[in-house]
């Protein structure tokens, strides 16, 4: 059954003439337990579209719906992991964290949420620096702290817009890792925004392209079907991986060039040809 | 312990003496004495060449109180000033030595009696009008805040209200205190009749003009600061979905701080400065009573002693605007 539904969901900003339609005819159904990647280039609508589906921001046209009810705003069942971190500055890593988790269980004491916080710290491996500022973290550890507050609030999906996006690529891939080891284990349903094509591939089941903007909408779903746990060297070399990949590159990369071509003018250059020294010469000789 | 040192002097508004921190624990002297003159030395040199400038001037200034006094003539009233301060107090200590004496041995003789207790009638001194002006400034300063703070994050919460109180806040900002003070000693009069000794009626009317002239900046500052908080961290208290008061407390509040003290620092500084013109107007004790008194006494000591003001008053100021960075630089948490 779907957990979370688009359909023909349409968003743009700005009034009149000034408008420019950033989201168009996005149909998507995502079941539960599964876990989704979302590819396209940067400026193609991406934080918008994860936006709608959190509850931040309300689509123009069609209807956003989780588990068949229609969004209304932002929910504990759908946790977010923004792509700045968004961590409060002025409170420790063990605050941030509390923040949420006080926020969805209200009744609980304050040893219930301390040692619940505390289990989430342990999970992103961050026991050391739970009462750092988020400034005085690299920023791998800052994601992981934005991760464990996403998780703490023990979301049934788990919305992540290009959380790895500022990242070096050592890292990102450790952090893959253990975000695909977390959601392992919770077992919750997740959607992953990314721009990085290999990282799409290596963590969801099914990955979907967006096409460039204005309009974008959602390109043709790739399954991938590559036994998990998957283990990124073996990857390269498989098959399946080359295949999928080479296809999502074909299309990315069609896409990319119509846009382009779709902008490029002919402009009428002057004939030029550069003076050498040479030819300086021989024309100085042919005027003498 | 050297790097808490030069912490400690570095948000307190000591950065200057940092290089003497370092000097003491022997670290390269050359580099150390070259910041040391461009940080203490430059500035000297500058305070001895206005000194310089200001005796000379003063000299050919021929007032009908005698000649403008120079450098040398105000710090010798600085000191006589200090000089009678001393006197009083030793006076007061003996006046209340010789009452206990009496109160007590008329306790001796008749247990039952009854016993009078004066304080001492002495006139305040030049000590006691800085300490009241301390007191008048922070009673409206804190006034102030305490009017602006509310007002300030209810404007910059909601558009509405921020386009609706606009007009008035920006016709009533720039009002003179001279303009004010007369209303609100009306009001105060009118209004304060209860005589329980608690504040004097003078105090509060100045206290007031005060507020009614400093509170502005505060507000808002407050109200462009709730306003502008970055979306991010709006976004992470819808996500979390925190309750609108957790939401102020912990998300915007925190985030706005800096500005509200940027805010804060600025009434502060507005209130010092209107202060003096409200005391010298409603004759309440302080700073600026000293210099109309000093002004109306017309004695060959008065410009002097009037210059003592006027510095004690820039240094003052220019103390409480530490004070304030300091407070600002602690909340911050950039």
């Amino acid at each position: 059954m779907a957990i979370l539904e688009l359909k023909n969901v349409c968003k743009g900003y700005g009034e009149g003439n000034e408008r420019t339609s950033v989201l168009k005819d996005i149909n998507l159904s995502i079941n539960e337990g599964e876990f989704v990647a979302i590819v396209g280039f940067s400026g193609t609508g991406k934080t918008t579209l994860i936006n709608l589906m959190n509850g931040l921001i309300y689509p123009d046209q069609g209807e956003v719906l989780f588990k068949g009810q229609q969004v209304q705003g932002p929910s504990h069942d759908r946790g977010v992991i923004f792509q700045n971190y968004s961590l409060l500055p002025w409170f420790t890593v063990t605050q941030n964290i509390a923040l949420g988790v006080k926020s969805v269980y209200p009744s609980w004491s304050q040893s219930e949420v301390d040692a619940h916080v505390s289990r989430f710290i342990e999970m992103v491996n961050l026991t050391p620096a739970r009462n750092k500022r988020p400034k005085e973290l690299s920023g791998g550890m800052r994601q992981r702290v934005a991760v464990a507050r996403s998780l703490s609030m023990q979301p049934e999906m788990l919305l992540m817009d290009e959380p790895l996006g500022a990242l070096d690529a050592l890292t990102r891939g450790n952090l893959q890792d253990e975000i695909l080891q977390i959601w392992n284990q919770n077992r919750c349903t997740a959607l992953l925004i990314t721009n990085d094509v290999d990282e799409g591939i290596y963590m969801a089941d099914r990955i979907i392209p967006l096409t460039t903007g204005p309009d974008a909408t959602l390109g043709p779903e790739f399954n991938i079907q590559i036994e998990r746990p998957r283990d990124k060297t073996e990857m390269n070399s498989s098959d399946e991986f080359k295949k999928v990949r080479n296809e999502l590159m074909t299309y990315l990369m069609d896409m990319g060039a119509s846009r382009k071509q779709a902008g490029a003018k002919e402009y009428s250059l002057p004939q030029l040809s550069p003076v050498m020294p040479r030819n300086m010469q021989r024309r100085n000789r042919k005027a003498g | 312990m050297k790097a808490k040192a030069i912490q400690l002097l570095n948000y307190s508004g000591f950065s200057w003496a940092v290089p003497i921190v370092k000097l003491a624990s022997g670290e390269d002297i050359k580099q150390q004495f070259t910041i040391l003159w461009k940080r203490i030395g430059m500035p000297f040199c500058a305070i001895v060449l206005f000194l310089f400038l200001w005796s000379v001037a003063a000299k050919n200034v021929q007032t009908s109180l005698g000649v403008l006094p120079g450098p040398v003539m105000v710090y010798h009233q600085a000191n006589v000033l200090w000089q009678e301060h001393m006197g009083e107090r030793t006076k007061a200590r003996e006046f209340y030595a010789r009452q206990d004496a009496r109160n007590t041995a008329i306790l001796q003789q008749n247990p039952d009696a009854t016993i009078k207790t004066v304080s001492y009638p002495g006139k305040a001194t030049y000590i006691d009008q800085i300490i009241t002006s301390l007191k008048t400034v922070f009673m409206g300063f804190v006034i102030a805040s305490l009017i602006a703070l509310p007002i300030g994050i209810l404007c910059g919460s909601s558009k509405n209200v921020m386009t609706a109180l606009n007009p008035i806040i920006q016709v009533l900002k720039p009002v003179s205190p001279l303009a004010w003070l007369p209303i609100v000693t009306m009001v105060i009069s009118a209004v304060y009749t209860t005589n329980n000794g608690w504040f004097e009626k003078s105090f509060i009317i100045s206290a007031l003009t005060v507020s009614l002239c400093s509170l502005w900046p505060t507000l808002l500052n407050t109200a462009m600061g709730v306003a502008s908080v970055n979306t991010d961290y709006i976004n992470v208290a819808r996500v979390l979905q925190l309750s609108p008061f957790k939401k102020t407390t912990k998300v915007v509040l925190p985030a706005t701080l800096p500005l509200i003290f940027t805010g804060l620092r600025i009434s502060l500084g507005v209130g010092w400065m209107v202060l003096i013109a409200a005391e010298m107007l409603a004759q309440n004790p302080g700073l600026g009573k000293f210099v109309w008194d000093e002004f109306q006494n017309g004695s060959s000591d008065s410009l002097a002693r009037i210059m003592v003001a006027v510095i004690t008053i820039g240094l003052i100021g220019f103390m409480l605007d530490q004070l304030m960075v300091a407070l600002q630089r602690l909340v911050s948490f950039e």
